[in-house]
């Protein structure tokens, strides 16, 4: 993606001042009850709070005042931690979509009323924000777009730079595929009236805005599940850390509720559940920054587990339209001859094939003498195109055997050479031309497909995360096979009607794949719904845009490639945290336990491996360590594990060592480090 | 190699040749093959037709449960009131007594669950009638049941989609005409033929050099310890169980009963994968477990062979190894290897005490109980197992970025749930149990029990912790085997662990099946490059490490109270 105009800085200033604010506000247990582990942590700080007055209310069993205080304070800064690290996801999040925003809000429109105050269809100025649903509204060059809608009359050139940063104008007009505008970009040229689509409040961006500020944020299956795992390695500890009170009380060793609390906040799955939201929001906010508006969390990890990608030939997998690569004059013709036969064939036709016809055969326009020709245009019947001169020169250029009746019909003999060339040029994916002058042939042009460079390696990439593309084109089947084979896909469906793509979709669904696809005609509307992740450009009808469960602001059909690689990295930061999260335990074990029966077990010393300097001290040093690691990952939770396309294996094989063993590792230097400088207080 | 080592190493590797095999067999019996038992067939067709057993109509997971529930709950009954009137029934030659309602509630739910856990001595507590048609008969039936289950667990995973885990009762019937009944006839004759006694007549007398006269006890007993070892059930028919001379009588019968007691959990692995022909998947499981294994016996077998560093404080030699505790017939290698594979199979039968093992011996063999997923029982050792396995998918699912799944079925909150649920359940019964017992040695040292709280424990300090978290471990994992010197009939352990052992069989039967009746009925995804492999090392390991950490986490605290400060005291 060339845009990375939006910032990429992980944590800005004024972003940090508001996340830290919202951690405050976050206290409220209402909100703090929606996050399990982080509850009991909260409530762990509560009673330590209450341990503390206690303390100053005369009591002397349970250590001095100072350190119970500092217990308390760690725990309490630990759950600010938490608060903080969803809070800056939100806040950045919101900052994307608000910039997104701003361009749209409070633009004058040029509303249409059909029954005006004096004519019919009168205009009048409103403000963008009285505009509902089902208006008309009027768009002239220079005027900003006031709101998402559908154009039903006119054509247009539009700047979209604002929302995509694509500095190129596109054209929208009515009644095609491209038919949609969005609100925030503006008109360049012509007039265009536009139909309202959504209520205010109600476009895909204001709804990405609600998912990301948390007010509609559900939490999605995935992540259910991973908190009810989270949860029950609470309660795991939380009978660890009650159990031990009789087990003491039979060593005959007193231990203080801090150092209970401790073991405890110590022994829970924090780090990950501190991050959990942050990583879901972070998610959605990475697909934001990839210029994709998703309407669910769900939808992006859902992404992560697509099975198979249906992707348009063209843009997608071919730059364009086939271009000309080949002129093949036939025996004892001369090429230049030919050459000019080709550019004069085409001088009328204004497909890009045409086009590439005159670019290839690079003649100069005005030297070819062409006053008073008659051009003829091509029609269905005779599948066929070409120009009359006044000379009486009839030149054709059409399909082998539109030419080859033509030709043939005259008495002319088809050379034969020209026709292998003809089978060949088929065979090999590219698509033929036979050009004749007066009925007799002169040549072959050969037009290919041109692969986009680098496509095979993404291909490739997604064979190895064991996603299926399958290329969708209207070619015929010969041609869809060379293409398909030249560009590395699995499948492709030739000669594909709408039907045929949600055919393929319901068929790999069957056999219990996830599918995605991207489109944009009201035609694709059915298949977007059908499919497991529906990418509608948002240049595309209403209808695409509804029926998808994404929108892509770019435009740009190679998206879903970044989209499954987003969903797949949001799973790897659950999963590696977690790990990280549980393994991180060892170390705090090795910690805690010896300092807490140390006094009435001389013996266990030999398993205060870290040498730490007294019970105390290491009971602090586990959790500071246990308070610090959770701000340290947040850039890791908002950035998302690195996806490597290394097969599934080698994938768990780097993560598990990775985050695995570096879980157990990291706390056994961090904890002694932060020791080394508790010591020196104590 | 000393012939020491060698003896356990061969017991090993004959268990492998006779279990592989074996898991062909199972395979082949369970989907309706032809095999060599196939003369079996009248007689089980007499037992369904007696029964009304329908064996074509399929259960669901739930259907399944029910049957295996229903019938459980009958036998408890039958088993109960048999124990609890026992001393006023026939074949009571040495005139033993009734059980206290507390006892036979215990024993009852011990020998029903496979637990074997006995809170009584076989020759004074049991009569020769309850021996044999509540003992044994349950020994056969538990065994039984654990193998239906797997049996389940096992059709759950052969098919893409299905609603159907196999009829209970037929696969139940099959497991004990087909698997249990002729093995165990094997080996019964073989110990019979070695000395272990089957005859029905009472005490014997004799008159020692020294001119003593003493009573051995006898019985039906072949049959009995042929089944105790094959059903993974353990409980001895004599009080100090195969340490025994008439239960465990020579290093053969020894080699015998350790390898009767591995053979059916490793056959189970091996007819997985035949079963399911996923021969790799099978493979892997079972280098896991085997590694698994070795962890625990090499260390263990090691200190043994050492000795101990309190009698060499003494000044005495001991050349042979610690052999405080144990039978000079067996000696420290094979006596710490069958310490480890008694604990890691849910035997739990004994042919040393594993009171008197090195403190850190002890704490393998505590470890065995508490992950009871390297082998593990007949049958529930792979439904222990399967709980691990999905934990690790659904974090390993994760951390390779997709939705976890499991052989082509998605693993959701609702599995993840019921896994998590069977996980806590462990951790919840024995520290919660031990903490209970600690709790009135402590503060209730004098209640009025048939034994006194306060003098329940024969040690002191850690070994004493040891003992009462032993036996709750024990209890929990269905094992049966006791740490001794734990005064233990009494009403506070029979209800205690009673309760520990009915939950801890029942519910991590019930948590599998309902997850892989749940799966199985899910839509199947294929599998591509980004699938997590399941029979692939890496998985393995994930596997292993989970074990390792789930259990080194949640039983760190008292393990270090127990054997790990008895071994730094000392």
């Amino acid at each position: 993606m060339s845009k990375q105009k939006k910032n990429s800085k992980l944590l800005e200033g004024s972003l940090v001042t508001g996340a830290l604010k919202q951690s405050f506000v976050k206290l409220k247990p209402g909100v703090m009850l929606k996050n399990p582990v982080m509850f009991t942590v909260y409530i762990g700080t509560i009673i330590m709070l209450g341990v503390c007055i206690w303390i100053a209310g005369g009591e002397t069993s349970q250590g001095s005042l100072a350190y119970n205080l500092i217990i308390f304070g760690v725990l309490f800064i630990t759950v600010l931690f938490a608060n903080f690290a969803e809070a800056i996801a939100e806040a950045r999040g919101k900052a994307q979509a608000d910039s997104l925003r701003k361009t749209r809000e409070d633009t004058p429109a040029k509303k249409i009323f059909p029954v005006g105050e004096m004519y019919v269809n009168e205009m009048k100025i409103v403000p963008s924000a009285e505009l509902r649903k089902g208006d008309y509204f009027l768009c002239e060059a220079g005027d900003m777009i006031p709101m998402d809608g559908e154009i039903t009359k006119g054509i247009a050139t539009i700047d979209e730079s604002a929302i995509t940063g694509e500095s190129a104008p596109v054209i929208r007009e009515a009644g095609g595929d491209k038919s949609s505008v969005t609100g925030g970009t503006k008109v360049l040229s012509d007039r265009i009236e536009v139909r309202v689509t959504t209520e205010p409040g109600e476009s895909f961006l204001d709804k990405m805005i609600a998912l990301v500020e948390g007010a509609s944020r559900q939490k999605t299956p995935n992540e259910i599940a991973l908190t009810i795992l989270l949860a029950s390695f609470t309660i795991i500890f939380l009978i660890v850390c009650v159990t031990l009170k009789p087990f003491a009380d039979y060593a005959n060793t007193p231990i203080t509720i801090a150092a209970f609390v401790s073991l405890y906040v110590c022994l829970i799955p924090t780090t990950i559940g501190g991050l959990l939201s942050a990583i879901g929001i972070a998610g959605m906010d990475r697909a934001l920054r990839a210029n994709v508006i998703t309407k669910s969390g769900k939808a992006v990890e859902t992404a992560g587990d697509l099975d198979t990608l249906l992707l348009d030939k063209t843009g997608t997998i071919t730059i364009g339209n086939r271009k000309a690569t080949n002129f093949y004059p036939a025996n004892g013709v001369e090429a230049a001859t030919f050459t000019e036969a080709c550019a004069l064939s085409s001088l009328a036709d204004q497909t890009p094939e045409g086009k590439s016809i005159i670019e290839l055969a690079k003649l100069d326009r005005i030297k070819l003498n062409t006053s008073g020709a008659k051009f003829i245009e091509f029609t269905a019947e005779t599948r066929s195109s070409g120009i009359d001169l006044t000379d009486g020169t009839r030149i054709r250029k059409g399909a082998f055997d539109s030419i080859r009746k033509m030709v043939e019909k005259d008495g002319n003999i088809f050379p034969n050479e020209t026709a292998e060339k003809v089978t060949g040029i088929s065979s090999n994916g590219g698509t033929p031309l036979v050009v004749s002058k007066n009925n007799i042939v002169l040549g072959v042009i050969e037009l290919q497909d041109i692969i986009k460079p680098g496509i095979q390696e993404r291909f490739e990439r997604l064979r190895k995360m064991g996603v299926k593309t399958v290329m969708v084109t209207g070619d015929n089947p010969l041609t869809a096979k060379f293409i398909a084979e030249k560009a590395g896909v699995d499948d492709f469906i030739a000669e594909a009607t709408p039907e045929d793509k949600m055919n393929y979709i319901k068929q790999e669904q069957q056999g219990g794949k996830l599918v995605a696809m991207m489109g944009d005609g009201t035609n694709d509307a059915p298949a977007l719904a059908q499919a497991d992740v529906g990418v509608a450009m948002n240049s595309g009808t209403a209808a695409a845009k509804e029926a998808g469960n994404m929108v892509d602001l770019d435009n740009d059909p190679t998206k879903l490639i970044e989209i499954v690689e987003i969903g797949k990295q949001l799973l790897m930061t659950r999963g590696t945290l977690t790990t990280f999260s549980i393994a991180n335990d060892v170390a705090k074990y090795f910690a805690i336990v010896p300092a807490l029966f140390i006094t009435s077990i001389p013996a266990l010393q030999a398993l205060n491996i870290m040498q730490l300097h007294s019970p105390e001290s290491a009971i602090l040093s586990a959790v500071i360590f246990n308070a610090l690691i959770i701000p340290m990952l947040i850039p890791l939770a908002l950035k998302g594990v690195a996806y490597k396309p290394i097969g599934a294996s080698a994938l768990l094989r780097r993560n598990l060592l990775i985050y695995g063993l570096g879980g157990v590792i990291v706390p056994f230097i961090g904890i002694k480090l932060i020791d080394l400088v508790v010591a020196l207080f104590i | 190699m000393n012939t020491e080592l060698t003896g356990v190493v061969v017991t090993f590797l004959l268990t492998i040749l006779l279990a592989y095999p074996l898991g062909k067999y199972i395979a082949k019996v369970f989907a309706g093959e032809k095999t060599i038992t196939d003369f079996m067939n009248p007689f089980e067709r007499f037992i369904y037709r007696i029964s009304g057993i329908n064996t074509s109509r399929g259960m669901n997971w739930k259907e399944f449960l029910t049957a295996m529930l229903a019938i459980n709950s009958l036998w408890f009954i039958y088993a109960f009131f048999l124990l609890l009137t026992q001393g006023s029934l026939p074949l009571n030659p040495d005139g033993n007594t009734s059980m206290t309602p507390d006892l036979s509630f215990n024993t009852a739910i011990s020998f029903l669950v496979n637990c074997n856990l006995q809170h009584y001595s076989g020759e004074s507590g049991l009569t020769y009638l309850t021996q044999l048609f509540v003992i044994t008969f349950l020994q056969f039936v538990s065994a039984a049941t654990g193998i239906a289950c797997a049996v389940a667990l096992f059709n759950g995973l052969k098919h893409k989609t299905t609603d159907d885990l196999g009829n209970f009762w037929a696969i139940f019937v099959k497991s004990i005409t087909r698997l249990l009944l002729p093995i165990c006839i094997v080996i019964a004759i073989l110990l019979a033929f070695n000395g272990s006694p089957a005859s029905f007549d009472g005490k014997d007398t004799i008159t020692s050099l020294q001119g003593d006269t003493v009573n051995v006890s006898r019985g039906p007993s072949a049959g009995m310890i042929a089944i105790k070892h094959l059903g993974t059930n353990g409980g001895g028919w004599f009080g100090v169980n195969s340490a025994h001379p008439l239960e465990n009588p020579n290093y053969l019968t020894g080699m015998l009963e350790l390898i009767a007691q591995v053979l059916i959990p490793m056959a189970m692995l091996f007819a997985l994968g035949f079963y399911i022909k996923r021969k790799k998947l099978a493979y892997t499981i079972f280098g896991i477990m085997t590694v698994g294994m070795l962890f625990l016996v090499v260390p263990t077998i090691i200190w043994e062979m050492n000795g101990s560093s309190e009698i060499a404080k003494l000044g005495i030699l001991q050349a042979t190894g610690a052999m405080e505790g144990k039978e000079v017939r067996f000696g420290p290698a094979a006596s710490g290897y069958w310490s480890i594979i008694t604990t890691i199979i849910s035997t739990g039968s004994v042919n040393s005490m594993h009171d008197s093992s090195m403190p850190l011996s002890g704490m393998m063999q505590m470890l065995g109980m508490l992950i009871n997923a390297f082998y593990g029982g007949c049958g529930v050792g792979i439904l222990n197992y399967y709980i691990y396995i999905i934990i690790a998918v659904f974090i390993g699912g994760l951390m390779v970025g997709r939705t976890p799944e499991f052989m082509g079925h998605k693993v959701e909150a609702r599995e993840v749930k019921i896994a998590a649920m069977v996980t806590l359940l462990s951790a919840f019964l024995i520290k919660g149990g031990t903490a209970l017992a600690a709790y009135y040695f402590v503060n209730h040292g004098d209640a009025d029990w048939a034994v006194k709280p306060a003098a329940w424990l024969n040690n002191p300090a850690n070994h004493g912790f040891s003992e009462m978290f032993y036996e709750f471990t024990s209890s929990n994992a269905n094992n049966g085997s006791g740490f001794e010197g734990l005064g233990d009939n009494n009403i506070f352990w029979n209800v205690t662990t009673g309760f520990a052992m009915i939950l801890g069989r029942f519910l991590p039967i019930i948590g599998p099946i309902a997850i892989a009746g749940m799966l199985a009925k899910k839509k199947y995804i294929p599998e591509t490059a980004g699938t997590l492999k399941i029979d692939s090392l890496t998985f393995g390991i994930l596997t292993f490490a989970i074990i390792i950490i789930i259990t080194a986490l949640s039983y760190f605290p008292p393990l270090v109270l127990g054997p790990i400060a008895e071994y730094l005291g000392m």
